[in-house]
């Protein structure tokens, strides 16, 4: 298990390993938005936590057709589903891969561009932990939406179009805690649903992932 | 007995294409898959190593006995060679890769990226990982394409030193390996009937 683990953190920031294109993708859209919507600073306090929770969400989509496409042209998907270790491990040990490569890094990268957009000073803590909270469910999910298109030609649109909708409970929940915290009101209540959202999601999906590559691997 | 296969039917794409296939190995046997493209080859593989259920029968292999080797390597073009051997081997709860390393002759290559590797080479690496599986039963699927005579050679020894080693091995393959040891198995009489027009329409059917 560690040594898979550790394996998808080598291949990620290897050469092509694709760390740091959602990062880089994080960036040019919190850039981007500012020239959108003019450079007004109340708008843009107003609009900044709702602007990074959807720049991080859209960001850790970039990266999820890696997660299992990779390894199914090589083959090695057919080898680790024969390998003495059970696949809902392979498949929680790749979603906490793909957490740490991308949700950690959104998570603090998050504030940093939060300064581009004028967050309330307030805000920052908030946001930070609700990405922190949340990150962790857009990965879970996201890897159960790879497994499910793991053995389809071009299934990255497909990949995006099943895992949005599947994000809006998170988004929803992050994105009021941030807002809420920006504003300086009580944050317990969202971050509570947040958390929920985020066990349970981790509780469940990996299993449903592996019934979904075996069947995939057929 | 290493494995036992009793009746067994194969389907790929939801259509049966073995029927009946009943064989069975024991320590220090090797069976080689003959058969005309199509005929299943693979898929039977794929079966007995659990990557696909089976339509009919029974298979009987000790839990945790199997080695499968399919048509791709499972390499990773960004890791070297001995990072490669050196994951799969943990995997499978081993730590010492250097007998496989030298029984295909890579300790040259050890330190080189997988993807500076030629296609041979690549299949030396991926055959020895099947060294460091530490599994008694070994499932290869054309276990020697791309591999030229020197290398065929290298491969049959360690089948016999695996085999001597009280292992075993089930593999399809076209080219003779010369293996005393071997015996051949001809798939051609297990061809599943096709199904007759507006028959056959099972449920997986409709999708296949």
């Amino acid at each position: 298990m560690l040594a898979l683990l550790l394996r998808d953190l080598r291949l990620a920031t290897r050469a092509g390993g694709g760390f740091g294109l959602s990062l880089a993708f994080f960036l040019i859209v919190t850039v981007l938005v500012p020239f959108g919507v003019g450079p007004e600073g109340g708008t843009l306090a107003r609009i900044a936590p709702g602007i990074l929770w959807v720049g991080a969400l859209l960001s850790c989509l970039l990266s999820l057709d890696r997660i299992f496409a990779l390894d199914r042209e090589d083959g090695s998907l057919d080898l680790l589903a024969t390998a003495p270790i059970p696949l809902d491990g392979v498949v929680a040990v790749k979603s906490l891969a793909h957490w740490l490569t991308t949700g950690l890094p959104l998570t603090l990268a998050a504030p940093v561009l939060g300064v581009l957009l004028n967050l309330p000073q307030s805000g920052f803590l908030w946001l930070t932990l609700s990405l922190l909270l949340g990150t962790p469910a857009l990965s879970v999910i996201g890897t159960f939406g790879a497994a499910l298109t793991v053995g389809l030609k071009r299934g990255g649109l497909l990949l995006s179009l099943l895992v949005l909708p599947l994000y809006i409970p998170t988004l929803i929940f992050g994105a009021e805690a941030a807002k809420r915290g920006a504003e300086g009101l009580a944050t317990g209540t969202p971050l509570l649903m947040l958390a929920g959202i985020t066990a349970g999601t981790v509780a469940i999906l990996p299993f449903a992932a592996a019934a979904a590559i075996r069947v995939n691997l057929r | 007995m290493m494995l036992s296969v009793h009746d067994l039917a194969v389907a790929r794409g939801g259509i049966t294409i073995l029927d009946g296939v009943s064989l069975t190995l024991g320590a220090g046997e090797a069976l080689v898959l003959r058969g005309p493209n199509g005929i299943g080859k693979t898929t039977l593989l794929r079966t007995i190593a659990g990557l696909q259920p089976d339509i009919a029968g029974r298979i009987d292999l000790p839990p945790e006995g199997a080695a499968y080797s399919g048509h791709a390597d499972g390499l990773k073009a960004t890791l070297t060679v001995r990072e490669n051997l050196t994951f799969w081997a943990r995997i499978y709860g081993q730590s010492d890769i250097a007998p496989a390393l030298s029984a295909m002759n890579l300790e040259t290559l050890a330190d080189r990226d997988a993807q500076n590797l030629s296609a041979g080479q690549k299949r030396r690496l991926g055959l020895a990982r099947l060294l460091v599986t530490g599994r008694r039963l070994w499932l290869l699927d054309e276990p020697t394409v791309s591999l030229d005579t020197a290398s065929v050679g290298l491969f049959a020894e360690s089948v016999r030193a695996h085999l001597a080693a009280g292992g075993a091995a089930l593999m399809a393959t076209h080219i003779d390996l010369g293996l005393d040891e071997a015996t051949i198995f001809d798939l051609a009489p297990f061809r599943a009937k096709p199904p007759r027009p507006g028959q056959g329409g099972d449920f997986d059917g409709a999708f296949a």
